[in-house]
């Protein structure tokens, strides 16, 4: 059973504290969300976890091993989910995703795409070009990459920003799968929309701006 | 990782060739600036083919430069240049997938439009191929060399005028060696050093570049 925690940890931006001895754990199959309130550090902290940027102070383990002893090891473990939707307008909806799919890992079937896309609500868009979708669609695409993945850790930024009712029910229902199959989730979000459409075990982290 | 570097190239390519993209306005933009030197310097046949060479490579530079600035920028701005940093490619052959996919984008058109314009400006028939075969070895030293401008600006306030500033002065040697290859191509004199040159040029480039692009992007990220 693998658990993703954090010791001790402290951020600075631009030569600010943001947070200090902060530390958390998640286990596989459970839900850590992330609360507190704009600028207390939620983004950063999930960048920390990504290995984007290194904490001031501080150590991540998984499973019990320091993740700096194996960053190549950390990254292919993890999908991420930026505040930014990462979509090409250029390229159509299915190229989208079938990019990144590529760098991921061996070339997927058109089917996987088309039935990834399908568990977001955009299975008749793949042909379209992406410069044609709201921004709940955009984020909608985004999430289908988490539907293709098969990384156990899963880091969101504000997962449910511009969705809708049933767009937020089916991001619960991939994160629902997701930890019933043993993956863990770390998920920054303002409000509880996210934690009462969840089934899965779900813990809050507050984050609050250090003075 | 090879998988992940080629799957990296393809999607800038079709980014690059996706409708009115950066191959198409690169190509224009070169032949712009060719065509319009005669109409400030008036267009004695002797001076144009005099020019011509110096005219190539300083608008295949310029047009190697508009899109420079988007190599890492536009990635960076649409959250892309974060998923692409924790894809399985360190941050080094990133720069070099990126540097790789703008050369094919921009650069080799550069190289197929050029003899056009050297015909134009009047250059004997025996210059076109050492021109071509300098701009070939050049053009990828510009892509590369405009990789680590393009990595050191981001997140910078006017990044796209930073990156000709910053890279413009180490572009300097390519130029100086690529008008001289075709120079001596017109003049009979040596071609070899010339074009030796903008070989070593390259390699060291190849070889340097996408460690120092990898580290500044690194450093974007982290910020």
């Amino acid at each position: 059973m693998a658990i993703f925690e954090g010791v001790d940890l402290a951020c600075e931006r631009g030569g600010r504290v943001v947070f200090a001895g902060l530390g958390f754990a998640a286990a596989s199959g459970g839900v850590l969300l992330l609360a507190g309130a704009n600028g207390a550090g939620k983004s950063s902290l999930l960048r920390l976890m990504a290995g984007l940027a290194a904490p001031a102070a501080g150590a991540l383990r998984w499973a019990g091993k320091p993740v700096t002893d194996d960053p190549d090891g950390h990254r292919a473990r993890l999908a991420w989910l930026g505040h930014a939707d990462a979509v090409k307008p250029a390229l159509t909806v299915a190229r989208n995703l079938a990019n990144w799919a590529g760098m991921a890992g061996p070339r997927r079937a058109a089917a996987d795409i088309d039935a990834a896309l399908d568990r977001v609500g955009l299975g008749r868009l793949g042909p379209i070009p992406a410069r044609h979708l709201s921004a709940g669609q955009r984020r909608r695409l985004a999430l289908a990459r988490l539907a293709l993945g098969a990384a156990p850790l899963w880091l969101l930024d504000e997962p449910t920003t511009a969705l809708d009712e049933d767009g937020v029910a089916r991001l619960a229902g991939l994160i629902d799968r997701h930890c019933a199959s043993g993956g863990i989730v770390v998920a920054a979000t303002h409000g509880a929309v996210l934690a009462a459409a969840l089934t899965a075990p779900v813990a809050t982290l507050t984050l609050r701006a250090a003075s | 990782m090879m998988r992940a570097f080629l799957a990296i190239v393809g999607r800038d390519l079709r980014l690059a060739l996706a409708g009115g993209g950066d191959a198409a306005i690169a190509v224009a933009f070169f032949l712009v600036v060719a065509i319009i030197f005669p109409f400030g310097i008036g267009s004695e046949q002797a001076l144009l083919a005099r020019i011509g060479a110096g005219v190539v490579w300083v608008a295949a530079l310029l047009a190697a430069l508009l899109s420079l600035e988007r190599v890492f920028a536009a990635d960076f701005e649409d959250g892309s240049l974060d998923l692409l940093a924790l894809g399985p490619l360190p941050p080094a052959l990133l720069a070099l997938a990126k540097a790789l996919a703008h050369w094919l984008a921009t650069g080799l058109p550069l190289v197929v439009a050029a003899p056009f314009v050297a015909i134009l400006y009047g250059l004997p028939p025996a210059a076109l191929p050492v021109l071509a075969l300098a701009l070939l070895f050049g053009t990828p030293t510009l892509s590369l060399l405009g990789a680590i401008g393009a990595a050191l600006a981001l997140g910078a306030r006017r990044g796209g005028v930073l990156v000709p500033l910053l890279v413009l002065p180490l572009c300097v040697p390519v130029l100086i060696f690529g008008a001289a290859a075709a120079e001596a191509a017109i003049t009979g004199g040596a071609l070899r050093l010339p074009l030796s040159l903008l070989a070593a040029f390259l390699l060291t480039a190849a070889a340097l570049a996408p460690w120092a692009a990898g580290a500044a992007l690194r450093q974007a990220l982290g910020e």
